[in-house]
């Protein structure tokens, strides 16, 4: 059985592969859905959901609250998926690096890794954000500066283990540059568990946007759920609706990567999956 | 004649549906009496393992019972449910497995792993426990009881963990001992040691043995009776002694003669030539310990020289930490030597950066050990063939007609150029392994184990290939091998390695028929089934 049938065997893995699916029309549909700006205040104030046009109800200043989600999975999807690039490519090379030298460059680099695992991620990130000012690119920095030392972490351990293999030992012999070898024998065969933690970090980069924005550190010109969870928890209790479906849209995201990630998980590493029992 | 301990009748085990065959074991029936040692003997994947662990009931889940009976003492196994297996599991039936390294709970001492097995089966209070313990300890030959039942398992050498084993699977009197290649992992002075011991306690106790092994030396040794298995058939079953001198099956006579004789071939005539590789005084110390440990020093390699004309092939024989592998790698550079000279025809590569190394690197290549780790896994095999004159600023497509040629020399067909190696056996990946090496019209070859990971019938047809490209060639082979039947095989001269140092270099027929060194007279002497398969191949 080949790595897609067994994905597709996943019933929890298909189910988050179709909730992505749906959330990736909405974003692209997002200008044909609602093309006004999710600003733009249309109705009553705290109108309940299904009363009046408005499908899931609209916030304190009378913004529907539809638009606002179609608007804002635009930008946690995008953020999510930055971020996470942007710290492969911080983690990647310095995880292969240090797997690879050992000795002094890897003491190095894994002193410095350390360093950055030892600051609680979610203040250093709020710090960053609030020196660069929040905007975009800067909330994207913070995020990824706060999540590639797993990425190290675990680069370093496969290659350490990859580099001791006798392809790698034979690529030397025949005379092969170290740059080569990284490249083309040791990389390639990491790809399982990057592409398997890439979809997890998409996940955890979304929840920290959002916490970011919650807390009024999001993009003041970018509508996005952190934002508004947080813009709408003072009326939790007379409008539930505000805080409700921005945290429901982050819970079912977050919850689908999660099991995306978690099937190709199972799908590259049919061994270390759970033996099913009787 | 009483009833027999262990009756194996038609048993049949079913693989899943992906597998490419469909029954691991099929219509197979022996029986073992008291005091009889019966070895099960096949290549890889004949399904021997599965035999022992149907009998244990510990078969993975994808395996299932497809028919027959496996009677312990009248008492069927197969209809006794997990609670009551558990109960034969130890009392009954004792195992010992193939890795002693890892079949030990490592954070247990060893008294405690040995009492363990009479609590679970209940038996004996604690101080009876305790004595019994040291006296299992006592018999499986293990010096000092009192000091091993209170040390951890990783202060004990692979030898002794394999006698603990042992102590642990006879602890409760077993009717039926199941020995799964367990002395596979072992040196071969360690191996004699071991046989003679379950052979011991066999004959003691009057045990019924079930030994699983690939290798004829050991069943020579110890086996009373032998069932020959292949691909889950059993091809042929018979008293040792008339198997090993009249095999009745085709399967059974090509086994055989692929054993290797300990008696080596006449020596080959060579022309007298200047040197293709010259050692001489190589050291290597490996030091552990940090900031704070107290630095331990191991001279792996110690003042070792040598040198190899084209066209021979040395050997390089010793058991495990001898520091012989150190030295074929630090010839390559894969290791960096702490002194000595290490000359390529004339040029000398000891000091050089691996930057200037790498455009001498093509005179030297290495045939590695292991032929599933060998070849890297997201590359077709053409490339992974051109990978070295591409390095070596070989157009790429010379190259990869070249990988074609390569592949035909080493029998394979060109068109396997465009396939991955997970699509090969292993033999045809060692074959790949050589054509790589070879793709660098290389003048040394350095074979570190090469031969060690295959079944005896591959084995065979790898060193006929070996033999057949040096005669072609010309090429200087360093021979790193634990098994001295291959060196007798295929070496010119015999390099015998002890803790670093090389203890006795001879051509091969001088070394075999009068050893002068102590440990080389031991390590001849260790041989398994030396008699039995003396025959000049």
């Amino acid at each position: 059985m080949n790595a897609l049938s067994r994905f597709a065997a996943n019933r929890g893995a298909l189910i988050g592969l179709f909730l992505l699916l749906v959330l990736v029309a909405i974003v692209v549909l997002a200008p044909v859905l609602y093309p006004q700006s999710p600003w733009r205040m249309v109705g009553r104030p705290m109108g309940a959901p299904l009363d009046g046009n408005f499908l899931l109800g609209t916030d304190t200043l009378g913004r529907d609250v539809a638009a606002g989600i179609v608007h804002g999975a635009r930008v946690s999807l995008l953020i999510g998926i930055v971020s996470t690039i942007a710290a492969l490519l911080i983690g990647v090379p310095l995880g292969a690096l240090a797997g690879y030298f050992g000795g002094l460059i890897d003491d190095a680099i894994m002193r410095f890794t350390e360093f950055f695992q030892t600051i609680p991620s979610f203040a250093l990130a709020i710090v960053l954000v609030a020196i660069l000012q929040p905007s975009l690119p800067s909330i994207v920095l913070a995020i990824a500066i706060v999540s590639w030392p797993p990425v190290t972490r675990l680069i370093r351990g496969e290659v350490l283990s990859l580099r001791t293999r006798e392809y790698v030992q034979a690529a030397v012999t025949v005379g092969q540059s170290t740059p080569r070898i990284i490249f083309t024998q040791i990389l390639p065969n990491t790809l399982a568990p990057i592409i398997v933690m890439a979809s997890l970090m998409i996940a955890t980069a979304i929840l920290l946007e959002s916490s970011l924005s919650f807390l009024g550190l999001g993009d003041p010109n970018l509508m996005t759920w952190g934002y508004m969870v947080g813009a709408g928890r003072s009326r939790i209790i007379d409008a539930w609706w505000i805080s409700f479906f921005p945290g429901l849209a982050i819970f079912l995201t977050v919850l689908a990567l999660n099991l995306v990630g978690e099937g190709i998980n199972d799908a590259l590493n049919p061994r270390l999956r759970k033996e099913v029992r009787k | 004649m009483s009833e027999p301990v262990l009756k194996v009748d038609r048993l049949s085990l079913s693989l899943p549906s992906v597998a490419d065959r469909a029954f691991a074991l099929k219509d197979a029936s022996f029986e073992i009496n008291a005091g009889e040692t019966l070895c099960v003997v096949g290549e890889s994947g004949s399904g021997k393992s599965m035999t022992a662990h149907a009998v244990m009931g510990l078969l993975p889940p994808a395996v299932k019972v497809a028919g027959g009976s496996i009677k312990l003492a009248a008492r069927e196994l197969l209809k006794l449910s997990d609670r009551e297996m558990r109960q034969v599991r130890g009392r009954d039936i004792g195992m010992i497995f193939q890795e002693p390294m890892t079949s030990l709970n490592p954070l247990m001492r060893i008294g405690d792993q040995i009492r363990e097995m009479f609590e679970a089966h209940g038996a004996l209070d604690p101080s009876a426990r305790q004595k019994r313990a040291l006296e299992l300890i006592e018999e499986v030959g293990l010096p000092d009881p009192a000091r091993i039942v209170r040390v951890y398992p990783h202060q004990l050498s692979g030898g002794q963990r394999q006698r603990v084993m042992i102590a642990m699977a006879l602890a409760l009197e077993p009717k039926l001992l199941i020995a799964d290649e367990p002395t596979t992992a072992l040196d071969v002075t360690t191996q004699a040691q071991i046989l003679k011991l379950v052979d011991r306690l066999r004959s003691d106790h009057g045990t019924a043995v079930l030994f699983i092994t690939h290798d004829f030396g050991v069943v020579a040794e110890i086996a009373d009776r032998i069932v020959v298995l292949q691909n889950g058939e059993i091809c042929e079953a018979g008293k040792t002694a008339e198997v090993l001198r009249a095999p009745t099956h085709p399967y059974t006579r090509k086994l055989i003669a692929a054993v290797p004789s300990i008696t080596p071939p006449d020596a080959r005539a060579l022309a007298d030539a200047p040197a293709a590789l010259t050692v001489e005084g190589l050291a290597k110390t490996y030091k552990s310990g940090g900031f704070f440990a107290k630095g331990r020093q191991v001279k792996a390699v110690d003042d070792v020289s040598f040198a190899i004309r084209p066209g021979e092939t040395l050997g390089l024989v010793g058991e495990s930490g001898s520091g012989k592998s150190t030295v074929g790698r630090c010839c390559l550079r894969l290791i960096e030597p702490d002194d000595g000279t290490i000359r390529l025809e004339t040029v000398e590569i000891q000091a050089m950066t691996q930057r200037a190394l790498r455009p001498h690197r093509s005179r030297i290549q290495m045939i590695f050990q292991d032929p599933y780790a060998s070849l890297n896994p997201r590359r077709s095999v053409g490339r992974i063939i051109a990978e070295g004159p591409v390095a070596q600023g070989v157009d790429r497509k010379a190259a990869m007609r070249r990988a074609r040629e390569l592949l035909d020399l080493v029998g394979l067909t060109p068109a396997a150029a465009d396939r991955y190696p997970h699509e090969f056996s292993g033999g045809q990946r060692q074959r790949i392994g050589i054509a790589r090496a070879l793709a660098l019209d290389p003048k040394v070859l350095i074979a570190d184990e090469a031969v060690s990971a295959l079944d005896v019938s591959v084995q065979a047809q790898i060193l006929d290939l070996i033999r057949d490209i040096q005669k072609r060639l010309g090429v200087a082979i360093l021979f790193v091998t634990h098994d001295l039947r291959v060196a007798a095989q295929i070496c010119d001269r015999i390099a015998v390695m002890q803790s670093g140092r090389i203890v006795e270099l001879a051509p091969t027929a001088e070394l075999f028929a009068n050893p002068t060194h102590d440990y080389t007279r031991k390590l001849l002497a260790a041989v398994p089934g030396r008699d039995a398969f003396a025959h000049a191949n």
